[in-house]
């Protein structure tokens, strides 16, 4: 890591930096997806703190949307260098905050399933070390797919049996990281649905190492989609082998979890190519 | 907050004026269109355009003595096609005209029975419904639930999911569905054989592209009416498929000596290629997701996994890729991982 004195000079040249590039250059960024949103997003979630449309914050959205309750969201942001926070979220949704990240020893890459309303931008705003945001998304468009398919109607009576009952799996990659897919039996309620179920929602993932290192923390809301599934990538400590996951939903619930690094290498990178 | 437009149970009322709008806006955009070219004549364009009912365009094509086949196009459904994209057959015999699949509407069923009566001079007697998309039943109103038969699956299936189906057409195809409603089939098809006129119809009750897909062989002709079950130079749908159940269902088809075999998207062929495409596929899509989920791959990252080459002449190959990753994945995730919580 940078020393911390080195680290309040480097802000203090970029921060210099971007003033005079201000000055030159009054005008505000343009919103590239042009959203009648995007003011009030800018004001909720950054307030007048200095951002900018940033095509190295990639998010990725299917380009059909079979299931409104379930559309995979990956936001990977590796290719920024100090990434303090990323928040995901999506204009035109009832409730916009998604999903906020802390990649304390984790890789600004997050995947996980949203739940949409209508079409709607899908961003995720990076903040760096320098005070900046910055900014990527994609449209998503929410019409389904031809020859069927809408959600199948779910039976939820039985929640209270599976809530908290977590499957994962870790994989070590080439690059170092480890890579953790996991999916928590959890209802996700928002509470706006019109048969009155109470908001229940899991707020709070922390992803510690043996050690007790907390490596990654995810603060979740109403919007992400129900049993959540999280792909993420973490820095384990040398030698250690389990990576731990504590949860806890606003019913006040707790959930805990380890998960065995040791079991298989990745083969991620793999040649996958013989046609 | 997310009730979803698809499985939302629509009000009539809030329907008709979602549609409104959409036709509106819909006219507009051709309105414009129109404005660039005619200049200022092109108010006139506007009125013709809000006038004309929306039609069809349908050819039959003969593909047997006293056999006809309407050609789906090789599209997802849209405003553009109004979900014209599945194949229908028409028999003609003595007691009457046979339909094999109504097509995506009530305005397409009206449609094909007209058609069916040109070609054979006799009003449908009986009008099959191989499985439960949308795609394949939502003509069905004009025939009535006595002419209608179905397996039970099917009926079951459509009784349980028809009003979403029919909400998620609404919002795909717009105003080409006005009036549409689901129709059970009145008429159970059993596996066997049944005699209509003087055409021998072997019915084979199978699953895999759904829970119930019915396919038709009409010994007269030859022609094996496969449904769902096959699909030829447009990528199979997996959104109710269980995959083993369908390559065993590929199996049984291929045991029958037909002459030529109606896929339920893609052109009619008089070899079998259709089933050894379709088994190819699911071969493939089953490997590649199994491949990527057990690398580790999140959905939006093994949507991007490569495709072989012998794909890129079928059509909509990529897209349903995708979608059967999102069809897929959740299954495997909920099953193949280990529990790691401390409950455990
Ligand atoms: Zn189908």
């Amino acid at each position: 890591m940078i020393g911390r004195s080195n680290l309040l000079t480097l802000a203090t040249l970029v921060l210099g930096f971007f003033l005079s590039a201000a000055v030159v250059q009054a005008a505000e960024p343009v919103d590239p997806l042009n959203s009648p949103m995007w003011e009030e997003m800018r004001g909720q979630f950054f307030g007048l703190a200095r951002y900018k449309f940033d095509s190295r914050v990639k998010v990725s959205v299917p380009s059909v949307v079979e299931n409104q309750a379930q559309v995979p969201i990956t936001v990977d942001a590796r290719q920024l260098q100090d990434v303090r926070k990323i928040v995901v979220f999506a204009d035109l949704n009832p409730v916009q905050h998604a999903l906020t990240l802390t990649p304390h020893e984790a890789a600004p890459y997050v995947s996980f399933r949203l739940k949409v309303e209508q079409a709607t931008p899908v961003r995720a705003a990076v903040l760096t070390g320098d005070g900046v945001w910055h900014v990527g998304g994609e449209f998503l468009e929410a019409a389904g797919g031809g020859c069927s398919s809408p959600a199948m109607a779910r039976n939820k009576s039985d929640w209270s049996l599976t809530v908290g009952n977590t499957r994962g799996r870790a994989w070590r990659q080439p690059d170092g990281m480890s890579r953790v897919r996991m999916t928590i039996k959890h209802p996700m309620d928002t509470g706006l649905t019109r048969d009155n179920i109470p908001a229940f929602y899991i707020e709070q993932l922390r992803v510690r190492s043996t050690g007790g290192k907390v490596l990654a923390t995810i603060e979740m809301r109403e919007p992400v989609s129900e049993d959540p599934t999280l792909t993420m990538m973490v820095r384990m400590p040398l030698g250690e082998k389990l990576i731990g996951v504590d949860g806890r939903d606003i019913g006040g619930n707790l959930f805990s979890s380890k998960i065995d690094m040791t079991w298989r290498e990745s083969s991620l990178n793999a040649p996958n190519r013989a046609e | 907050m997310l009730p979803t437009v698809l499985s939302r149970r629509p009000l009539a009322s809030e329907f008709d004026s979602v549609q409104k709008r959409d036709v509106d806006w819909a006219d507009r955009r051709a309105f414009l269109k129109t404005a660039g070219v005619a200049g200022g004549l092109a108010l006139l364009p506007m009125f013709a355009l809000e006038a004309a009912p929306l039609r069809y365009t349908l050819k039959p094509i003969e593909i047997a003595p006293g056999a006809w086949m309407l050609l789906g196009v090789d599209e997802a459904i849209t405003r553009e096609n109004g979900g014209a994209i599945a194949n229908i057959t028409i028999l003609d015999t003595r007691e009457g005209a046979v339909v094999i699949d109504t097509g995506p509407s009530r305005r397409y069923g009206v449609q094909l029975a007209e058609v069916a009566r040109e070609l054979t001079g006799k009003p449908v007697v009986r009008a099959f419904v191989t499985h439960f998309h949308p795609d394949h039943v939502f003509g069905c109103q004009p025939f009535g639930a006595r002419a209608l038969a179905a397996p039970q699956g099917v009926i079951d299936g459509l009784n349980q999911s028809g009003d979403d189906f029919a909400s998620a057409m609404y919002y795909l195809a717009g105003d080409w569905m006005r009036g549409t409603e689901v129709v059970l089939p009145g008429r159970v098809v059993e596996a066997g054989y049944e005699d209509i006129g003087e055409r021998r119809l072997r019915t084979l009750v199978l699953g895999g592209h759904t829970d119930s897909d019915l396919a038709i062989f009409d010994e007269r002709s030859g022609l094996l009416i496969a449904g769902d079950l096959a699909f030829l130079d447009r990528a199979p749908t997996t959104p109710h498929a269980d995959l083993s159940v369908w390559q065993k269902s590929l199996k049984t088809l291929d045991e029958i000596s037909f002459a030529s075999l109606v896929p339920g998207h893609g052109p009619m062929e008089k070899a079998p290629r259709a089933l050894r495409q379709t088994s190819d596929w699911l071969k493939l899509i089953e490997e590649r997701i199994r491949g990527a989920f057990d690398r580790g791959l999140d959905m939006s990252e093994a949507m991007g996994e490569p495709l072989p080459s012998w794909t890129d002449k079928i059509a909509l190959a990529r897209y349903e890729f995708e979608r059967s990753v999102m069809h897929l994945y959740p299954n495997l995730e909920a099953n193949l991982w280990p529990r790691v919580d401390q409950a455990n």
